[in-house]
């Protein structure tokens, strides 16, 4: 066959890109590592912090978090059942730091998702350019992200946060846009003709009618942060998936099956009672009418 | 009467499509809505349009679907932009305004009631009613304060904690109507705020309006497509087609001279007794006994008076001195619909 390309010049072209990545890599690898310090030495004094203390108190917060989520007792008692059981079962160090680069991981994403997702909503430009990034940032297998982000930052917490991110950002900025675009438009004329500034239709009218899309959004983001934990701990991120990858190399069913378990606890604990979170704030649309 | 005009729209045009400045000349060289359409691929939305809003009257601008009526009013606070022509209000033009005096015009000068209520479904009732004062960054509690009053006025004391989609439609339009009087905006446009509701609920917000602007001396402008609304509260009726006003007037004189065969079809359904005044159908021969009957009485009432005395001539008095005189069968004849003036049957688009 003849390919308008031969194999030389392709060769070359990879040469080139791989050469000159790794040449910007060395040059501001430094610079961006120095840049995310800061982020990692949080990273790891919060995983340090929820390791060390005492399991109880950990226990508890988790409940007094599930209760003020979700208000309800069963959610609160399988929580305490849940992360009684992982302690016992002795994994309760990978499910902290689990948990911990899960809310570090999702508070990135709001950070930046939900704004970006406002952007959007604003601007069809902006949507435009986003849209295929997204579809980009969703589709290509993970790997293939981890060799430049290793490239650049090595291994590490912060590494494996990023390819977290990468992953798990998506659905929070399709959602906002889609929320934010999806509010009635009557609604918001009422709003504009009573001369409300941008800020204020954003604030007031806007994202509080969006919030049922949104969390849909930060739910989604949760569960795909879970699912990417076990490629991020290919690259040095503490997790449970460390001793899943450690399951999958041995051929050890027993401590696979248990650490890949207790991420679909987290999992179903952190759905739960986000979802009865995102319900409760829609007290107002219960009612026999629909606004 | 009132003399004073609180808004002026002169020679508003409306196209809508990709190049609109551009069609202006050709609409005002007299191309049609069809023309414009198939040539041009642009929307005709309000053609030259005129109209003078009395301060403190009710002004109803009336239509079927489609002839631009809402458009019109959305001009009025610039949800719509023009594309020419200007509108005066309070001897200032809107259209020149920039975006920080447009923004202080839409919450001082006028407000707004929806057909579709658009409340806010998140607010409560009373959250509903101040958040014209919350826009104005009035603090939320003084917002709350001043709102209640309108609550009450509107009929919904006790439902200030309710969401609107725990109240029926009448009741969410009243959450309308006070949100939109909380601000004391001198106009208040309402677009088509009665159409949503069914009949019994429409003349009671209908007395509720009428009511309160007995009080209020609001600049009104009503959008309706129901001619016995328009006859019910206007004290002005501009009637649109295809965007273009075809007449305007009193009611009295749009339903004794309707100017073509759309009005005409417009008000051959209405009852006419309770439209008409008996100035329309009175001589000035003085006759010496019968009931008093004021001038500016509908024939409605004027003809149980008459009956109920067995009169055939009534005294038509006007401040109390008597000016002519009035018999029965004139009013019967007046109120009786007129044959329509054409045969065919005309189908409007």
């Amino acid at each position: 066959m003849n390919f308008p390309i031969d194999r030389i010049d392709l060769r070359e072209l990879k040469k080139g890109i791989d050469f000159a990545f790794r040449d910007f890599s060395r040059t501001y690898g430094d610079a961006i590592e120095a840049f995310f310090d800061p982020l990692m030495y949080f990273m790891v004094w919060l995983e340090q912090l929820m390791i060390n203390a005492p399991w109880q108190v950990m226990v508890f917060i988790f409940a007094f978090l599930a209760w003020l989520g979700s208000r309800s007792v069963l959610l609160v008692l399988g929580t305490v059942c849940s992360f009684a059981l992982i302690y016992y079962l002795r994994m309760w160090e990978d499910t902290m730091a689990t948990v911990a680069i899960i809310s570090v991981a999702t508070l990135t994403c709001i950070g930046i998702g939900i704004p970006l997702g406002v952007l959007m909503a604003r601007s069809n430009r902006v949507q435009a350019i986003v849209t295929p990034i997204l579809d980009v940032m969703q589709t290509i297998p993970s790997f293939v992200y981890l060799i430049p982000v290793v490239m650049l930052l090595g291994i590490g917490k912060v590494p494996g946060l990023l390819a977290v991110c990468i992953y798990a950002m998506p659905p929070i900025v399709r959602l906002t846009n889609l929320g934010i675009r999806l509010v009635d438009k009557e609604v918001l004329e009422a709003a504009e003709s009573f001369g409300a500034s941008y800020r204020q239709k954003l604030f007031d009218v806007q994202i509080p009618l969006a919030l049922p899309n949104i969390f849909a959004g930060v739910n989604q983001t949760i569960m795909m942060a879970l699912a990417m934990v076990v490629i991020a701990s290919m690259i040095g991120v503490k997790s449970l998936g460390v001793p899943v990858l450690r399951a999958i190399s041995n051929q050890y069913l027993a401590l696979g099956l248990m650490n890949g378990l207790a991420i679909v606890v987290l999992a179903i604990i952190f759905d739960r009672v986000s979802q009865k979170y995102g319900q409760r704030l829609q007290k107002h649309r219960q009612g026999g009418h629909d606004v | 009467m009132m003399s004073d005009i609180k808004v002026k729209i002169k020679h508003l045009y409306k196209i809508f499509g990709s190049n609109p400045t551009a069609m202006v000349n050709h609409v005002k060289n007299g191309i049609s809505k069809q023309e414009l359409l198939s040539q041009y691929r642009h929307v005709l939305g309000l053609k030259d349009v005129n109209i003078n809003v009395p301060a403190r009257g009710v002004q109803v601008i009336m239509g079927l679907s489609g002839s631009g009526k809402s458009t019109l009013i959305r001009h009025i606070n610039r949800l719509i932009e023009p594309t020419d022509g200007e509108i005066i209000v309070d001897g200032k033009n809107v259209l020149k305004m920039n975006i920080n005096e447009l923004r202080d015009f839409r919450r001082h000068t006028l407000s707004m009631v929806f057909q579709k209520f658009a409340l806010l479904p998140h607010y409560t009732v009373m959250d509903n009613v101040a958040y014209g004062l919350k826009v104005q960054n009035i603090p939320i509690e003084k917002a709350r304060q001043r709102s209640q009053k309108w609550i009450d006025r509107v009929g919904l004391s006790g439902f200030e904690y309710n969401y609107p989609a725990q109240l029926s439609g009448g009741m969410q339009q009243r959450v309308g109507l006070a949100r939109a009087l909380a601000t004391d905006a001198e106009i208040l446009l309402m677009d088509e705020a009665f159409s949503a509701l069914d009949p019994l609920i429409r003349t009671d917000m209908q007395d509720i309006l009428l009511d309160l602007q007995e009080e209020l001396h609001k600049t009104i402008i009503f959008i309706t497509h129901d001619l016995d609304e328009a006859l019910r509260i206007g004290d002005n009726i501009a009637i649109l087609r295809d965007g273009e006003v075809v007449q305007q007037g009193t009611p009295q004189e749009i339903v004794l001279h309707p100017a073509d065969d759309y009005v005409n079809d417009f008000i051959k359904d209405i009852n006419r007794a309770r439209v008409l005044e008996v100035s329309s159908v009175m001589d000035d021969k003085l006759i010496d006994h019968g009931p008093d009957i004021d001038i500016n009485m509908v024939i409605e009432e004027a003809l149980p008076r008459l009956s109920a005395m067995t009169a055939p001539k009534g005294v038509v008095t006007q401040d109390g001195k008597a000016v002519g005189s009035v018999c029965l069968d004139r009013m019967v004849a007046a109120i009786a619909r007129p044959k329509s003036t054409s045969n065919s049957k005309t189908i409007y688009s």
